[in-house]
């Protein structure tokens, strides 16, 4: 099992953070994982992406080109990578904002209305986890368990009663990922 | 020559070199400051008990080679760095006595800012300045305590504020910061002055112990081999031009208090 | 105990190691994209647990001063930056060596010259290995290709500062740096206690001069040139034991290999998927990541690359260390360098491109 994946946006969507809680629970998973940021002027509202690594066997290069799954939040993120995702990939998307949807016929194609789905329970901070709850539908290489226990590790103690409505948040997003093609 | 020896007893011993200073020659000019400053410090650290217990710091500059004469240890400092480093030397190890020993280039021209910070940080340490007005060991040029109008290398027509500045005040500037807890003034070219310069240096050392925060103790000093003159008129002249420039006495005592 | 596994960025690994190895002191200043190191260690509050002092100095220049201050009482010290900084401690880096002292520096590599760049860079080899500040001096040089590496190089490279009476330099770069791997922690080691400092260290370091001992004096200047040109005798035959028992490095798949690349740090990695391409198309590429740059691998390259077809230099500036595998190879074997520069990290798909190229 080796699952290479861009995770790109705007800056606090929440998207590192959403790369760090899956490469925990990878390592929870007892996999090799790497979380490679881009960093700088990104943190600062621009546009912000990492890439995650999962394997069963050590690493090569944390820094790829080629992707197996691209979740994209923005316009400027979906023209960027959805060329990069290799053929049979999966690309999901928010299509909140989305003017001008993927057009590749050669990957499989996912929606998570996470905007609105987040909006709706009124705490716009769980988006990224209903955006990894669809994620996760859909690529179910790591187990709720130890997407649990990635939660746990990667969120700070005084953080942690905020775990239980993170875990509502994945649920959600398992329910409203839809294929579009 | 008639040929007579003299018992030395303690009743006819009038003076005797410190024990803390080494037999090694001395390379300061005949007439300057340093060596007396030396044997201050050196007087100093053995009257405290302190000869195990005090990392040094030298400077560049004339006092680079401080370390050849007073019998504790030691490090050389990189020009203008001292106080960073005493900063690192104290932090790791707060039970020494730990002090600086800068001349005016390296303390107030290339390591102001290192100077600045460590007593801005309150840095337990204790900065013995020699401020005689000029570079000595590089052969007369300006520093930032040399007076207006006054001549060196570099300044052949005299200092002027126009092409250079205005003289450094640094114990006064330093004293303003809440970290310095002792700035004075001192010199050493009386008797009388030699005994002030030294319960200064005394106290700033025991501010460093007692963890009180910096201390710099500023000796008004000549240099009468780049100030071209004898040893004697320095001393006239450095009375008659530095002091009221630099003058003498207490500007902060906080342990005063 | 059982192995402490942590998912954690290379900056936040080099803070957490230096706690566990019984590190005394640490002195840095801000700069990116290294400021995790202090920020963590702050963070952490190891004075509290360890008596670890961290301090955030006023500049890089004073950071490499107070190491260099900390280093001469016999103290565990070290400070971290990145490029720009690392040139303005240049200075330090040559008194440490030129009056041997222990310490440690991270160089979390950006692209420069000047401000540059606050993206990933190797250019900073040259400065890192062939000098980087006046004097013959040579520091030791250990470049990290993995977050784990960046969490076991900070004992190593005290070990080897410590045992060398020489500083030493984890050569990192801003990928390395900034991101999450799975890191097994090192088991926690106190730190040295007074008298141990005495026993290891006592004979030249700044204790407080004892009835039992001379003063020591730590400095680099002697003014007598026959006496310098002794000390600079006894630096080399110092840097040449260095060469003869230090040299660490990995050799991957270079058994039936026809090519070799050689490349360090997050280069290595990306070679290391590009190596997995080329073998997939039937090119037989292995690969040489020197782990050691001073000591560089020169024997070994010489071994191993001279038996190839040709050899690709890969690295994230314009051609530094492909002088190095030149030489090791005595230039019998044709060496290209491959690199991008400025920030951009090269793909292992544009390296693959760079390696097809010299495959005949």
């Amino acid at each position: 099992m080796k699952e290479e994946i861009i995770i790109a946006g705007f800056g606090g969507q929440g998207v590192l953070s959403m790369g760090k809680i899956l490469a925990y629970s990878g390592l929870m998973q007892g996999q090799e994982v790497s979380w490679m940021p881009s960093y700088g002027p990104e943190m600062r509202g621009g546009t912000a992406n990492v890439s995650v690594i999962l394997s069963d066997q050590r690493i090569s290069s944390p820094i790829i080109q080629k992707f197996d799954t691209a979740v994209i939040l923005n316009q400027q993120s979906l023209d960027k990578f959805e060329p990069q995702v290799k053929p049979g990939g999966v690309l999901i998307y928010d299509p909140n904002g989305i003017v001008n949807p993927p057009t590749r016929t050669d990957i499989k194609i996912y929606k998570v209305a996470a905007t609105d789905a987040a909006s709706k329970t009124g705490n716009m901070k769980v988006f990224n986890m209903v955006v990894l709850g669809g994620y996760l539908k859909v690529k179910p290489i790591v187990s709720i368990e130890n997407v649990k226990e990635g939660l746990a590790h990667s969120l700070p103690e005084r953080l942690h009663k905020l775990i239980p409505a993170n875990e509502a948040a994945i649920k959600i997003g398992m329910d409203i990922v839809e294929e579009v093609r | 020559m008639a040929n007579f020896e003299v018992e030395k007893t303690p009743e006819n011993l009038v003076y005797a070199k410190p024990r803390l200073i080494t037999d090694n020659t001395m390379h300061y000019c005949p007439g300057c400051s340093h060596g007396v400053v030396h044997k201050l410090v050196a007087e100093v650290i053995d009257e405290m008990g302190f000869q195990d217990k005090t990392v040094a710091v030298s400077p560049v500059g004339c006092s680079v080679l401080a370390y050849n004469y007073i019998d504790i240890d030691w490090v050389e400092a990189a020009h203008g760095r001292a106080c960073a480093v005493a900063t690192a030397v104290k932090r790791l190890n707060p039970e020494k006595l730990v002090f600086t020993y800068q001349g005016d280039g390296d303390l107030v021209a290339i390591g102001a800012g290192e100077t600045f910070h460590a007593a801005n940080r309150g840095e337990n340490i204790a900065i013995i300045f020699i401020n005689n007005a000029i570079y000595g060991m590089t052969g007369g040029q300006m520093a930032p305590t040399t007076i207006l109008g006054m001549k060196t290398e570099t300044c052949p027509y005299g200092r002027t504020p126009e092409q250079h500045g205005w003289p450094v005040k640094i114990s006064k500037i330093l004293s303003e910061l809440n970290g310095v807890c002792y700035a004075t003034r001192q010199t050493v070219y009386t008797p009388a002055a030699v005994r002030k310069a030294k319960k200064a240096i005394r106290k700033a050392f025991e501010n460093s112990l007692n963890k009180k925060g910096t201390s710099i103790v500023e000796i008004v000093a000549t240099c009468n081999s780049n100030w071209k003159m004898t040893p004697e008129d320095a001393n006239t002249w450095m009375e008659a031009n530095l002091f009221p420039e630099y003058p003498l006495g207490d500007i902060k005592d906080e342990a005063a208090k | 105990m059982a192995e402490e596994v942590k998912l954690m960025k290379g900056n936040e690994v080099i803070a957490e190691a230096a706690i566990r190895c019984g590190c005394d002191g640490y002195f840095g200043y801000p700069i990116t994209p290294q400021s995790e190191v202090m920020e963590t260690l702050m963070y952490r509050k190891p004075w509290e647990e360890t008596g670890m002092v961290v301090l955030q100095a006023e500049s890089e220049c004073a950071s490499i001063n107070m190491v260099y201050g900390g280093a001469s009482t016999g103290k565990k010290v070290m400070t971290s930056s990145s490029s720009p900084g690392i040139s303005l401690m240049s200075e330090g880096l040559s008194y440490l060596a030129g009056a041997e002292l222990p310490a440690l520096i991270v160089n979390v590599q950006r692209g420069g010259p000047g401000l540059g760049t606050i993206q990933p860079s190797q250019s900073d080899y040259n400065q890192a290995c062939h000098g980087g500040a006046h004097g013959d001096f040579n520091l030791i040089v250990l470049a990290p290709a993995s977050v784990q590496e960046m969490n076991d190089f900070v004992d190593l490279g005290f070990e080897l500062a410590f045992k060398y009476r020489n500083p030493a330099m984890i050569l990192a770069d801003g990928a390395i740096g900034q991101m999450m791997e799975k890191v097994v922690l090192s088991p926690i080691k106190p730190r040295r206690t007074e008298q141990e400092i005495i026993e290891q260290c006592g004979d030249w370091a700044l204790t407080g001069k004892s009835a039992d001992r001379n003063r020591n004096i730590v400095t680099s200047l002697e003014l007598d040139s026959a006496k310098q040109e002794i000390f600079n005798r006894k630096l080399q035959a110092k840097y040449q034991t260095i060469r003869e028992n230090e040299v660490r490095y990995e050799a991957l798949n270079c058994d039936d290999a026809e090519y070799l690349m050689v490349a360090y740090g997050s280069s290595a990695r990306i070679c290391e998927k590009t190596m997995e391409l080329a073998r997939e198309k039937g090119i037989k590429v292995g690969l040489l990541r020197p782990i050691t740059l001073f000591p560089f691998p020169t024997k070994q390259i010489k071994e191993i690359g001279g038996r190839m077809k040709g050899i690709l230099s890969v690295e994230l500036n314009a051609g530094q260390m492909v002088n190095d595998v030149r030489l090791a190879v005595e230039c019998k074997v044709p060496v290209e360098h491959f690199g991008r520069m400025g920030g951009i990290i090269h793909s292992p798909e544009e390296v693959l491109e760079a390696l097809t190229k010299i495959v005949r």
